[in-house]
């Protein structure tokens, strides 16, 4: 949500103006960016470096391995399925949250919180219990020869699941506070109910979406515990991007590490970037 | 963005997705490997080999894939339905977990010669260049001020090789007993400063971190942090007695006759009794196991585990199942 503009200065209720001495508005602001140096722009830093270690040819040579060229694959793959599915979703259940009364609607909302408050651990491990040869539906697949966890659907699944929460949370608050009247006059000129969402609706929300997706993205994309738990480490087969990262490193391959947690790094720039961007859209939407 | 665009550009990404999936060629055929941590660089090498040795005999094409983890954590993922058409991992007792669910036949230890364990390893120690805490054997690691990084044996099958090996040599020191035994590893462990869950985990607290005076690390492990990381820094300490580590390897009886692979992950399991695969363990230094094969590992009085403990079942019910020997003497301790 766009953060209220900050002033320095306000008025008592006595309507007295008081302003914070330049010392305090000055050492605020220093702590604030010294922490953001600290624990943001250092580790930056820090990866850009060791990733640019031993040269550019080095750097291109760990990010061409196959290995890694297969990690990169799968996780855009992962994103590719995970993200336009949550994309649906959520904007059909953001719709049908903001606009619709209905009864179990605040259960709907709960649930679809669920997965920020659960462990990515768990989230992996429900599929594992649920899809996994000694699983609940473990008999079944393993009959028609379907694999579930252990391969890409599985990561798929698991992605999808820890991902929900991100692109609804991002709708469901700008929506309601969007109201339903332009829809009610829509509906009140004749228009259908998708015309009403297209024409209307959609218009409204278009930088809230792509807010909404480019974090679902970028989590997608970077999510380590919930995949590593269905995953089985199968090399160039099911290890994505954040998990070849964790190998590499433990191989005591560490320029190829950070070489490739770069591409990480760097898709993280891109989404501060246009999620900056969206920002600053949906605030003037909502003007 | 106008919907149209938002379709079109789903549409082109699906497009990507399908032809982005690997296609299979037929009569090719693809084993899957699960292994434990330290075996990558000796997989690798291994199956570029077999690929060769397959082609030759049957004209056929195969692809061996590879996972590797804490051994414990692999033997779980078979269970739950990783698809491995071999397990070669760190202990038998892994295995056996593997078996107790029907996936793998009972009696597996005796289908291949040496306990089913083509290659075998030990534990050394890995200390910092020029020894400053002078080393030289297990008794050391007891001393004041010395500091021991070594894995939790409860998650890392290489810890509790560390563990048994410790036991094995105060027990066969004269006058040695098993509360003797008992009294040496529980000193051994108030040396140590931290428990990480995995072989490579402790590594890198030694090596990175910079923490402790001594590893204990698998033979194999400690050369290769020393290749990797700079003779310069460290060097290998073998002690006049240790434990012989037998990782064995067997084929997952469920998966290869569903996927029809048995033969071909026979004769890779084979392979690797073969001189040729010998000689591929024995580069990566692990023991080999045919005497026809030279290695350049120090002799070492190596115990086993069934002299010692009597199996890997009763050595697991005894000292690292909760409540165990390791449980008590590290509760004491804090």
């Amino acid at each position: 949500m766009p953060a209220p503009t900050t002033t320095y200065t306000r008025k008592t209720p006595g309507g007295r103006r008081i302003t914070e001495p330049a010392l305090v508005r000055w050492g605020l602001t220093a702590i604030a960016l010294a922490f953001l140096a600290l624990f943001l722009a250092l580790p930056l830093a820090a990866v850009f470096s060791q990733a640019f270690e031993k040269g550019f040819a080095v750097y291109l040579a760990a990010i061409r391995e196959p290995d890694t060229l297969s990690s990169v694959k799968l996780t855009l793959i992962t994103a590719a399925v995970a993200v336009p599915l949550n994309l649906v979703f959520g904007v059909m259940a953001s719709w049908a949250i903001a606009k619709f009364s209905f009864p179990g609607k605040n259960l709907l909302i709960t649930l679809i919180d669920l997965p920020f408050s659960v462990s990515p651990v768990i989230s992996g491990l429900i599929y594992v219990l649920i899809f996994g040869r000694q699983g609940w539906l473990g008999p079944f697949l393993e009959a028609h020869d379907i694999r579930i966890v252990f391969a890409v659907p599985g990561i798929i699944l698991a992605t999808i699941f820890v991902t929900f929460p991100f692109i609804a949370r991002e709708l469901i608050p700008l929506m309601e506070s969007q109201g339903k009247d332009e829809e009610e006059a829509a509906l009140v000129l004749g228009a259908s109910g998708l015309q009403t969402f297209f024409r209307v609706t959609f218009p409204n929300i278009k930088w809230g979406i792509i807010y909404g997706v480019i974090l679902c993205n970028a989590r997608a994309m970077g999510e380590f515990g919930a995949v590593s738990v269905v995953s089985g480490h199968i090399r160039g087969s099911t290890n994505t991007v954040p998990l070849h990262v964790e190998i590499l490193y433990n191989e005591y391959n560490y320029t190829a590490a950070f070489a490739v947690a770069s591409l990480l790094a760097f898709l993280a720039l891109v989404t501060l970037m246009i999620k900056t961007i969206a920002e600053w859209k949906v605030r003037e939407q909502l003007e | 963005m106008p919907i149209r665009k938002i379709i079109t550009f789903l549409a082109a990404l699906s497009l990507a997705v399908t032809t982005a999936l690997p296609a299979f060629a037929a009569g090719d055929v693809t084993l899957l490997n699960v292994s434990y941590d330290p075996t990558r660089e000796l997989y690798q090498d291994v199956n570029t080999a077999f690929a060769q040795h397959w082609q030759k005999k049957t004209g056929q094409k195969v692809t061996v894939k590879q996972s590797h983890g804490g051994s414990g954590k692999q033997a779980r993922a078979v269970i739950d339905g990783l698809d491995a058409d071999v397990v070669t991992l760190a202990l038998a007792y892994d295995i056996d977990a593997i078996a107790d669910k029907g996936l793998i036949k009972p009696g597996w230890q005796k289908e291949l010669p040496h306990n089913s364990s083509p290659y075998t390893s030990t534990i050394v120690f890995l200390v910092r260049k020029g020894n400053p805490k002078k080393i030289k054997n297990w008794d050391d690691l007891v001393k004041p001020g010395v500091s021991v990084i070594t894995p939790n044996p409860k998650t890392s099958g290489g810890a509790r090789w560390n563990y048994l090996a410790a036991w094995a040599f105060a027990k066969h020191q004269p006058g040695g007993n098993d509360t003797k035994a008992r009294e040496f590893v529980q000193r051994l462990y108030k040396n140590v400063p931290v428990l990480d869950s995995g072989a490579r985990g402790s590594t890198n607290t030694f090596v990175q971190r910079g923490l402790g005076d001594v590893l204990l690390a698998w033979e194999n492990e400690a050369f290769l942090a020393i290749n990797e990381l700079g003779p310069d820094k460290f060097e290998i300490v073998t002690p006049s007695e240790s434990i012989l580590a037998e990782p064995p390897i067997t084929i997952v009886d469920k998966v290869v006759d569903k996927k029809g692979t048995r033969k071909v992950a026979e004769e890779y399991l084979k392979f690797l009794y073969s001189d040729e695969g010998q000689k591929i363990a024995a580069k990566h230094y692990y023991r080999p196991t045919s005497k026809k094969v030279a290695t350049k590992l120090a002799k070492v009085k190596l115990y086993t585990i069934d002299q010692v403990f009597g199996g890997w079942r009763s050595a697991q019910k005894t000292h690292f199942a909760d409540g165990g020997v390791f449980d008590q003497i590290t509760g004491a301790t804090k």
